[in-house]
């Protein structure tokens, strides 16, 4: 096993109180697959992703555990986590186009990221300038400010830079959100690529975009609200959903073939619970047409078919 | 222009659950702020300190300020109503700092008015209109701002026979709004590429309205600050002046009384109570202004706050 | 029956220091818009598609060429005459809560429309007006009225702002990204607000770079590529029988739910690539020194492929 999470519970402080973002998630990620992990806004994938790697000032680890490759990762203890982020487990974050300093050259960056982990820029050189020629990026860039950089060439450097040290797990949070379609597929394929190449063992994708996850993943696990609801093989999900919210999801996606006028499209009414007092038992169950007494007690996940889980009463 | 790149998709949906649940409006969560904010109070009360003496001063004193009289060097006690001592020639130092700190708040106010004023006319408009204007704007504020002040004031000071305060304060605004302009038509640039300009414009409103209705109210907290900061710009600057004999002609002011205690040699004699008041005076408004912008800030910008 | 007609529109921007370069944005784009219909401008970015969404909601000066209004030229207005242009078109733009000034209520649009528009109303007509075009886009008033930008939802904060345009009886409206900042699940539902609104007949511009929900929602379809038109017509031909080798590559790298990504073809690769330094047809969208609009007529012609599908000659 790659990564396990076992009942992962992180908080959000607030003025108000805690926001329950994630509350008890239990799921693992297996050597050399490729893990999507989707949902709407404020269903705690970013939190999760986020939280096996860096807690921000906000964020309070509640309960849990999380271990890769049989070791535990101290995810509470900022320091603790030193020795295993970039090395273990690292991140493509959200909006690493701009999370690269402008008034620094790339080649500046890396060297200072290198160093600052006990390794040798000058030794690193070759790796790095073949891994830049193997994603399709002219070793030239090192030279270069941020600015001068497209959006996908960004995106693909801070991709080679983060697997520099061959890490167990990649996270990589929303990295094709920004993207135009082109290089979507480009950088969709590249971090395929990775996996092939043995650059990174395990890669949990972050994104609300599911069709981008069935061309690239082989798993998708879906979230809602804190929760997990469904995991599957991204064929699975997509054509033969077993969880409600799965299902009115996939009906909700427009595609290239879908008119208006042949066939709408119809949305999930309502919107998600707030997460500072959630509900208790099921959270989808207030926008759920299958909704039953039962749900008012959380529905386990549970195995229902050869590495699919759900979390709904219906199904198990 | 190429369009903005796809945005995340999912920032407009972050809006916290926090602030969704949160009790209080916008106002009373500013004041919540800031009656715990350490900074802001206590820079607040000795503000108000010091203006309460400024207000009042000046009728408790027992004798006019610029009075000569006949009690020479005497240090601070009750007989005659001597409070603070007196000078060298008999003046009452009370009376003096009392009127010298009323002064200050006026030339700081007028002063820090002034400049506010044209550092927002010019900051609003080189922002807003952008192009042309603001290059021209531009040109304008930096050789206001390279222009050397203290020459500038010997060469005024050798024409007018006699300075007040109105003259001082007018130098002063006249001379201190370029940083102000410059800071105001950077917050105007990130301002007018938001959408709802756009909106307010295609709602039929004009350019003037969507200035002072729409972006000067984003920037309320912003442009109180700045003229705090003027504010305590202002009175520096005007003690300065003062110190060095440039002050008003016909009043007495903190940085005058500093000016004639050191030309008297009050520091060899030993006379204390002739140029720590107006220093003490100067330093802690000034001081209390800032450290209250400080607190401020953190009301203002809640990504300051502690949680 | 009104028209908006977007005639040989080119849009020139100046840059560096005092404006001595040029870029050329958007090149002698042309293309109608009719009542009931939605017409999606799709290219990625760079395209100029939202430039010329803001030359015809007049936020952003024409350089050459004109925009009409059933024949009336709209770049030229002033004063009141943009302001009951404005009467006819209104806008919608990509992210809700920068349309929102964050320190007055939601519902201040309303009155900005108001005070404008309607100010010798009686306030009870306006209510029921308000109501009427809450309800008209699916929200409860209850719920969004009175209340500060973030304590809404993306979704409700666009639909607000289309019932904001509805209000004032608008013939075409201008909708600029304004799903992709959304929730999937929210995403649909405002798609389908579109849909509705078009059978009622107002003309709709769509902007996206989402060729999936231009193929769901619209009539027309524009693809542009470095601000000029490359394929244009009726969607289900620019979508079913593509010509232009852009529009191919862009269909075959959407990301599709039942299909995987296959491999561009080497040919359409090439041609693809070539189109980067092309014929002087297609130029480049750099910043040139002196005049970067190219003399009148020489312009990639657009071909008739079929009735109602053109596409640009390479």
């Amino acid at each position: 096993m790659s990564l396990l999470v076992d009942d992962l519970k992180v908080y959000y402080r607030t003025l108000a109180g805690d926001v329950h973002a994630l509350d008890g998630v239990t799921f693992s990620v297996a050597d050399g697959e490729i893990m999507g992990l989707a949902g709407e806004s404020g269903c705690g994938k970013s939190t999760l992703g986020n939280s096996l790697i860096r807690f921000d000032a906000r964020m309070r680890y509640v309960g849990g555990h999380a271990t890769i490759d049989g070791t535990e990762l101290p995810v509470w203890d900022t320091d603790a986590m030193n020795g295993f982020r970039f090395r273990t487990v690292s991140i493509v974050p959200q909006y690493a186009m701009s999370a690269l300093n402008p008034t620094r050259r790339i080649g500046d960056l890396v060297a200072d990221l290198l160093k600052a982990h006990g390794m040798h820029p000058k030794k690193e050189l070759p790796e790095l300038r073949r891994r830049l020629e193997l994603v399709g990026l002219d070793p030239a860039v090192l030279g270069m400010f941020p600015m001068e950089l497209s959006g996908g060439m960004k995106q693909r450097t801070v991709m080679v830079i983060s697997t520099l040290m061959n890490p167990s797990v990649l996270i990589a949070d929303e990295i094709t959100s920004a993207l135009d379609v082109s290089t979507q597929k480009a950088v969709g394929e590249t971090l395929v690529g990775f996996r092939d190449r043995g650059f990174v063992k395990s890669l949990i994708v972050i994104t609300h975009d599911l069709s981008i996850l069935y061309q690239i993943a082989d798993t998708i696990l879906i979230m809602y609200a804190g929760h997990l609801a469904e995991k599957a093989s991204g064929e699975t999900i997509i054509s033969s959903p077993r969880h409600p919210y799965t299902k009115a999801l996939i009906s909700s996606l427009p595609e290239v073939g879908i008119r208006y006028a042949e066939k709408k499209l119809t949305g999930i009414p309502g919107t998600p619970p707030g997460l500072l007092d959630p509900p208790a038992g099921c959270r989808f169950h207030d926008r759920c047409p299958l909704a039953s007494p039962k749900c008012l007690e959380k529905p386990p996940f549970v195995e229902v078919d050869d590495g699919h889980f759900v979390a709904c009463w219906e199904e198990t | 222009m190429s369009s903005t790149p796809v945005a995340g998709p999912l920032a407009a949906e972050k809006a916290p659950t926090p602030a969704a649940a949160s009790r209080w409006s916008g106002t009373q969560e500013s004041i919540h702020f800031a009656l715990r904010n350490r900074k802001l109070v206590f820079g607040l009360s000795v503000t108000l300190v010091m203006l309460l003496f400024a207000l009042i001063g000046p009728w408790i004193a027992q004798h006019p300020p610029l009075e000569y009289g006949g009690d020479l060097y005497w240090a601070p006690t009750t007989r005659n109503g001597h409070w603070f001592g007196t000078t060298m020639l008999g003046q009452d130092v009370f009376a003096q700092f009392a009127t010298g700190l009323r002064l200050l708040f006026i030339v700081g106010a007028l002063a820090g008015g002034i400049a506010a004023s044209i550092g927002m006319v010019v900051g609003f408009t080189a922002g807003y209109r952008g192009g042309f204007v603001d290059d021209m704007l531009n040109m304008l504020t930096n050789v206001v701002l390279v222009i050397p002040t203290f020459a500038l004031l010997l060469v005024i000071a050798a024409y007018l026979q006699v300075r007040g305060i109105m003259t001082e304060a007018i130098f002063i605004g006249l001379t201190s709004w370029p940083w102000a302009a410059r800071a105001l038509r950077a917050q105007t640039f990130s301002l007018v590429s938001r959408d709802f300009v756009d909106m307010a414009r295609m709602s039929g409103r004009n350019s003037r309205q969507i200035i002072f209705k729409e972006i000067a109210p984003n920037m309320s907290s912003y442009l109180f600050m700045m003229f705090i900061l003027l504010f305590g710009g202002a009175v520096l600057i005007a003690a300065t002046l003062d110190f060095i004999g440039l002050g008003p002609s016909n009043t007495i002011s903190l940085g005058m009384m500093m000016q004639l205690s050191v030309q008297n040699a009050a520091l060899q004699l030993h006379m204390w109570w002739w140029f720590i008041p107006p220093g003490l005076a100067i330093m802690l408004i000034v001081g209390s202004l800032y450290v209250m912008n400080v607190g401020l800030d953190e009301v203002f910008n809640p990504k300051l706050r502690e949680l | 029956m009104p028209l908006l007609k977007v005639d040989r529109v080119s849009k020139v921007y100046k840059v560096g220091a005092f404006g001595g370069k040029e870029l050329l944005a958007v090149r002698d784009v042309s293309f109608e818009v009719k009542p009931g219909e939605v017409t999606s401008l799709i290219g990625e970015s760079g395209s100029g598609k939202s430039t010329i969404g803001k030359m015809i909601l007049r936020l952003s000066p024409v350089t050459r060429g004109t925009i009409t209004l059933d024949g009336v030229d709209v770049s030229a207005l002033k004063g009141r005459g943009l302001k009951s242009y404005y009467r006819t078109t209104q806008g919608v733009f990509q992210d809700p809560f920068s349309s929102y000034n964050p320190i007055f209520k939601a519902d201040r649009v309303f009155n900005l429309i108001r005070s404008s528009y309607f100010s010798g109303m009686d306030t009870p007509t306006w209510q029921s007006k308000v109501a009427a075009s809450l309800e008209a886009v699916a929200l409860d008033p209850v719920q969004v009225l009175n209340k500060f930008p973030h304590q809404l939802s993306g979704g409700q904060l666009q639909r607000l702002l289309i019932a904001r345009a509805l209000l004032l009886d608008i013939e075409f409206l201008v909708a600029d990204e304004i799903i992709s900042m959304l929730d999937a699940s929210t995403r649909i539902d405002v798609l389908n607000l579109l849909g509705e609104l078009k059978e009622r007949g107002l003309g709709i511009v769509f902007i996206t770079h989402d060729l999936s929900l231009g193929n769901y929602i619209s009539e027309k379809t524009v693809i542009l590529r470095r601000g000029c038109i490359v394929e244009m017509g009726a969607t289900e031909k620019v979508f079913g029988n593509p010509q232009h080798p852009y529009t191919k590559m862009l269909l075959a790298s959407v990301p599709q739910l039942h299909s995987k990504w296959e491999e561009l073809e080497p040919e359409l690769k090439a041609q693809v690539a070539e189109l980067a330094e092309g014929p002087a047809a297609l130029q480049q969208h750099v910043a040139v020194d002196g005049d970067a609009l190219p003399p009148e007529g020489e312009t990639a012609e657009l071909v008739e492929v079929e009735p109602d599908h053109y596409a640009a000659v390479v």
